[in-house]
């Protein structure tokens, strides 16, 4: 009986041992599925491609130093065509479907509104890229947005208050009528108030203008000293063909703040000297003030990867955002040693995520805890140049303070000379 | 906020993108007004010569140029179409009007879904020396592609005004829309004449496109847009007028122009279907039409 034991006892043991040795070896073929929609083509196609290159680039490094819980990291994507109607479609697919492991959000609001109420529904993770304000009513405990805004009053506030400093007192909102623009619109419009600023033009724009014309001569004749503009990339475009043609008038001291695509450099080089003057939100400029840790060795090794693949050739914008989305991940499912997205929530809320943008902390609705968005003045800038813009003195930070790199020019007019 | 200067400024550009809504909507006022075939898709050719445009200009083409260059292929294009519509609709009779109406629907999502898969969704636009440049009159600073725009489509308009009334070919257009049997009874074969004119209607998509491309950048879903505006202009004018579809352009333009600078950008999608209930209920017939 007791040689039956230790017999048994030995099969026992012999069996653990196997299972033990061949369970991880099986398990370690199945790689970590990541999912996302993001924007290929379309108006946010340019933000989108660049944003998709760095997250390889994170896939790829984390994967050539073993992966993830010993797994390597495998992103499903697809286009969603920088339209709205795509994307509760392809994250059904992802989630029913490809059956992935982790959600990154499609690049940017328009986009990522329709998904919120599938999110909240099936109480999943979703790593937010560059959202605004999407989880304010909803108030899900696990969407977390990469961006550095968390309120209007980030957006709008430097703008207006470079303007005021420069006696402003009166203010023009053109906005598209988007999720984006409206929220950022809104927010202008309760700073301006606050600021005793006198709005005398106010215009929301249907998404398919083409042209503005009309809307700037109307600007024109209202003389504000700001003009608040809220546009997606083909909008900002053509309002800055617009103002070139048209003239917005000599009483305009600060023009900008919130135009999607001039933080794009095919957009910006594009423009070239159209360009100058206006003052804008960004993410990143080059500069001793936004040197974090590890973003020189990522802009670099970006460069080329952007050269290869024909996209945004400096990345500033979004490329170094979307990768800080992969170290979060990364950051938290190694310490969690999970995948359960109710443990990964609960360990991005409580701790501090260390980035290739400076450390990030979220507040409850999964927004930055310590906003601070950098506003830039395109200054001196000439067509048809790349490379300028990697020179100083060209994306000028004008705000807020610890990011500052240089002065804003007042009027309007004299920082287009 | 009203003032004199600014509506004036607003007349100014109703008439200069007027004047171009009317070049767009000739082709629709041959194929519709006169030939009653319900060409829905000419919007989405007009969006095919704009990508044609586009393309040539790649190759250094100016677009207006790539406009007219490209103008006897759509002239082609347009007769083998009306071909297959002849023989598979207008041939067997009944119900000619809504069956022709989904075949060319049909026709117009197909060149979508081309246009989507061939260039993608991205908007596209052409590089000319008159495009972002503008010229001051007086305080009014007017952009000279719109100018260019306003000149390319005069001669457009004109010039098949003139075409339907001074040539033969032209007057036998016109005879096809009035009495198709008494046309046949003086040796002129009907299916030709509606093959040759459609093929015309066709042609000036290809103008007209690249005109499309130089007021403003395309994308593949803009025939939706031009759709309410192009049968505004053709319903307004009096189905197959020309003059009056340079003058129900002209009409469109500014009153958008006007709604669009003084009441707000969201109302200005709005403009083209609110003239167009008004001229059905007021004024079935049109401004010209009899």
């Amino acid at each position: 009986m007791k040689m039956f034991t230790r017999c048994c006892s030995f099969l026992a043991c012999a069996l653990a041992l196997a299972v033990g040795t061949f369970a991880p070896a099986a398990h370690a073929q199945q790689p970590i599925k990541i999912g996302m929609g993001i924007s290929q083509t379309g108006g946010l196609g340019g933000g989108g491609k660049s944003a998709l290159v760095a997250l390889r680039m994170w896939a790829d490094d984390v994967n050539a130093k073993g992966g993830l819980l010993g797994r390597n990291v495998e992103l499903v994507v697809y286009d969603d065509q920088s339209n709205p109607a795509t994307t509760p479609g392809i994250y059904t697919k992802l989630i029913d479907v490809d059956k992935v492991d982790l959600l990154i959000g499609p690049y940017a609001s328009v986009p990522t509104a329709p998904i919120m109420p599938l999110i909240k529904q099936r109480d999943l993770l979703l790593m937010s890229n560059f959202t605004f304000k999407l989880n304010r009513n909803l108030k899900h405990d696990k969407v977390f947005n990469n961006s550095p805004w968390a309120h209007e009053e980030d957006l709008a506030g430097g703008v207006l208050q470079i303007g005021r400093e420069a006696g402003a007192k009166t203010i023009a909102i053109l906005a598209a009528d988007q999720e984006f623009a409206q929220n950022l619109a809104n927010g202008a419009k309760n700073v301006a108030n606050r600021m005793g600023l006198k709005t005398v033009y106010e215009q929301n724009y249907p998404p398919s203008t083409v042209d503005f014309s009309a809307m700037i001569r109307a600007i024109r004749a209202a003389r504000p000293d700001i003009v608040y503009v809220c546009s997606y990339p083909n909008d900002s475009v053509a309002i800055l063909r617009a103002v070139k043609e048209i003239g917005i008038g000599d009483s305009v001291k600060v023009f900008g703040g919130g135009m999607v695509g001039l933080q794009f450099t095919p957009v910006i080089a594009g423009l070239g000297s159209l360009a100058n003057g206006v003052v804008n939100f960004t993410s990143y400029a080059p500069g001793n003030t936004m040197d974090f840790p590890g973003i020189r060795d990522f802009l670099d090794r970006y460069s080329k990867k952007a050269a290869e693949e024909n996209v945004d050739p400096l990345g500033y914008y979004l490329p170094p955002y979307s990768y800080a989305i992969g170290q979060m991940i990364a950051q938290a499912v190694t310490a969690t040693k999970s995948l359960n997205h109710k443990v990964l929530a609960e360990y991005l809320h409580k701790n501090e995520m260390q980035t290739i943008v400076g450390p990030i902390s979220f507040d409850e609705l999964g927004e930055r805890a310590k906003p601070a968005v950098p506003l830039v003045q395109f200054q001196s800038l000439v067509d048809k140049d790349v490379d300028q813009f990697r020179k100083p003195g060209r994306l000028v930070i004008v705000h807020p303070p610890q990011y500052k790199t240089g002065e804003a020019i007042v009027p309007f007019e004299k920082a287009r000379k | 906020m009203f003032s004199w200067e600014l509506l004036l400024e607003a007349v100014i550009f109703g008439l200069l993108v007027g004047c171009f809504y009317a070049a767009v909507s000739v082709g629709l006022s041959v194929s519709l007004g006169l030939l009653d075939v319900p060409q829905v898709a000419h919007p989405a050719f007009l969006v095919v010569g704009s990508y044609g445009a586009y393309l040539l200009g790649l190759h250094g083409w100016d677009p207006l140029v790539a406009g007219v260059a490209l103008a006897p292929l759509f002239f082609v294009a347009g007769i083998l179409v009306y071909r297959f519509y002849y023989e598979t609709f207008e041939k067997r009779g009944a119900d000619t009007g809504v069956r022709g109406l989904a075949f060319f629907f049909g026709i117009a999502f197909i060149v979508e879904v081309l246009l989507i898969l061939a260039f993608g969704v991205d908007q596209r636009s052409v590089d000319a020396p008159y495009i972002g440049a503008s010229v001051a009159l007086g305080d009014v600073r007017i952009p000279v592609r719109l100018l260019v725009a306003f000149g390319t489509a005069l001669i457009l308009t004109g010039g098949l005004a003139l075409y339907l009334s001074k040539t033969f070919t032209g007057r036998a257009i016109k005879a096809v829309a009035q009495d198709e049997v008494a046309l046949r009874l003086m040796g002129a074969n009907p299916v030709r004449i509606k093959q040759w004119a459609f093929g015309i209607a066709t042609a000036t998509a290809s103008i007209a496109g690249a005109m499309l491309i130089v007021v403003s950048p395309v994308d593949p879903n803009l025939d939706r847009v031009y759709i309410g505006r192009t049968f505004c202009v053709v319903v307004l004018a009096g189905l197959g007028s020309m003059g009056g579809t340079l003058v129900a352009g002209l009409v469109l333009g500014v009153t958008e122009s006007i709604v669009l600078t003084m009441f707000g950008a969201s109302w200005a999608p709005a403009v083209a279907f609110g003239l167009l209930l008004v001229v059905l209920g007021v004024r079935p017939q049109g401004l010209f039409g009899r």
